[in-house]
């Protein structure tokens, strides 16, 4: 009985949204529109987040030690710092590796080599690079290492060189993250409300047939059904038709955003996970179809 | 099976459509409701279909309060009611033969049941031929008698009919209250509204005169007096 209740009803959907033509291609057009600002948002948030923890990753702290400095201290101040709960990850860079380093950025330069050569010792010393798990901690990291107990072995400090960039980086990360989620839920209100009102009014030229619907004795689930179908065509439709719009997208802009935000390529991204998107925008849309014939059947339905 | 006790309707101080109407209809009378345009007969057969409800007193089909169904109930009685309209109110989107099978559908009837069923129905009023043809394809007469079919798929009690000749001609006319007699004479009750006076002197069966919302005659075999 439920059975062919609901052959009964996805046959109609069917049969409705084939016969209703325009006015289902216009519904599903409309909808690819908010799923593709949806998908939109989706992606630029991708690049935002990634380009944001990028950009937090190249900000540390660096202790650099004096050359005299023996390398067991070095080594427990590196412990000690493992333990605090601020600190992400330390580091150490040996002296040695540290002159290897500055040799091969500087292996071009003659006069810079020579002048290595003529020195004949090592004059850089050891240093540690802190990561914090947030950049509000540089901070207190930087105070701990500025305790007098480590003044003799260390050297310098780069933090408060470096501290009214790091804080101003960190207010703009924190600024455009919020940002980002702003516009984000402002335009798939928009977005949403737009396709809402499409199928509202796509019902709304039904509201004499579902009265009749009414007259002839059929149930409120037979008359509603039908609707619901319907809605769920719109949207599974709609959802291929913005994924295969993404396709060409992302291949041109792929690149483009590479070079500008340093990656990830969007045309990978969007091949990697294209179940998954594809996933996210189908129940975008169908829960968006289902819950918009949903209402506007509703008023239709509570007139005797 | 029907009654009407002591029923009014008022939509406003100024327009009331019924006032203290009462009447019992037995099963398979052929009842006729005749007014002018204005003097309440639709309003009386909305009443019964419980599209309105009576500002006072009560409509009773067989044992139940119409007036006091809830929205879900409603189905129910509109299954055992046939009705038929002066603007016909066929669904546009889709066929004769589909409009027909809705009405068995919105019962709960089985598929077997409805692919025999609606053609016989179809093949009674005389539509077999353009069962697969839209309501935008059909004659005036033709999409009432589409109506017919499908107010009487369902076997129902009381086939209600509502100006069903209001826009037909005269040919038309005499072949849509010959299928009502047919219907009538198979064993349905039914109750015919309508202020054409012809139809109402040749049909020679009950008449119930409404002038201003009220009744001013029930005749067993009544013509059409105003």
């Amino acid at each position: 009985m439920l059975k062919s209740e609901i052959n009964r009803a996805i046959k109609q959907g069917v049969v409705n949204f084939w016969r209703n033509g325009w006015v289902s291609l216009a519904t599903v057009l409309v909808m690819v529109l908010a799923l593709f600002v949806l998908g939109a948002l989706f992606f630029s948030n991708v690049l935002l987040t990634s380009a944001l923890s990028r950009l937090e990753e190249k900000v540390d702290i660096s202790v650099y030690f004096k050359t005299s400095a023996p390398e067991e201290d070095i080594l427990a101040l590196k412990s000690a710092l493992g333990k605090l709960q601020e600190v992400k990850a330390v580091e150490y860079v040996s002296s040695d590796q540290a002159l290897a380093a500055f040799q091969e950025r500087h292996a071009e330069n003659a006069l810079i080599t020579q002048a290595l050569e003529e020195l004949g010792e090592n004059p850089l010393g050891a240093s540690l690079n802190v990561k914090a798990k947030d950049p509000r901690q540089y901070e207190a990291i930087s105070r701990f290492l500025e305790a007098e107990s480590f003044e003799n072995i260390v050297d310098k400090i780069n933090y408060r060189q470096n501290q009214v960039v790091i804080e101003k980086l960190t207010g703009i990360l924190k600024a455009s993250r919020a940002l980002g989620l702003g516009i984000t839920l402002a335009l798939s209100a928009i977005a949403i409300l737009v396709a809402f009102n499409t199928i509202r009014l796509a019902i709304y030229t039904s509201k004499d047939e579902i009265s009749i619907m009414r007259l002839v004795g059929a149930s409120t689930a037979r008359v509603r059904s039908p609707f619901l179908v319907e809605g769920v065509i719109h949207g599974a439709i709609a959802s291929v038709l913005t994924m295969l719009a993404f396709w060409p997208l992302a291949a041109w802009l792929g690149p483009k955003a590479d070079r500008f935000f340093g990656g990830p390529n969007l045309l990978n991204y969007y091949l990697s996970n294209f179940l998954a998107i594809f996933l996210m925008l189908l129940t975008a849309g169908v829960v968006l179809g289902v819950i918009s014939s949903l209402i506007a059947t509703r008023r239709y339905l509570k007139e005797r | 099976m029907i009654y009407f006790d002591k029923v009014s309707k008022v939509y406003s101080p100024t327009s009331i459509a019924l006032e203290d109407v009462s009447f019992s209809i037995e099963p398979q009378e052929f009842v006729s409701v005749v007014g002018q345009s204005g003097s309440g007969k639709t309003t009386l057969l909305k009443l019964l279909l419980a599209e309105e409800k009576p500002t006072a007193g009560k409509v009773f089909f067989e044992s139940l309060d119409v007036s006091r169904l809830s929205n879900g109930e409603l189905p129910k009685l509109r299954r055992r009611i046939g009705a038929v309209f002066q603007d016909y109110k066929l669904l546009p989107t889709k066929t004769a033969y589909e409009n027909v099978a809705f009405a068995m559908e919105a019962a709960g009837k089985t598929d077997e049941e409805i692919n025999g069923d609606v053609p016989q129905v179809l093949e009674l009023v005389g539509l077999m031929d353009k069962a697969w043809h839209f309501p935008s394809e059909l004659s005036g007469g033709e999409l009432q008698r589409v109506a017919i079919a499908r107010a009487i798929v369902n076997r129902p009690d009381v086939v209600l009919a509502d100006e069903p000749t209001g826009n037909l001609d005269p040919i038309n006319t005499w072949e849509i209250i010959g299928l009502l007699e047919k219907i009538n004479e198979l064993g349905t009750t039914v109750m015919l509204a309508t202020h054409d006076k012809e139809v109402i002197n040749s049909l020679k069966r009950r008449v119930i005169t409404l002038e201003k919302g009220k009744v001013v005659r029930d005749e067993k075999r009544g013509r059409y007096v105003l």
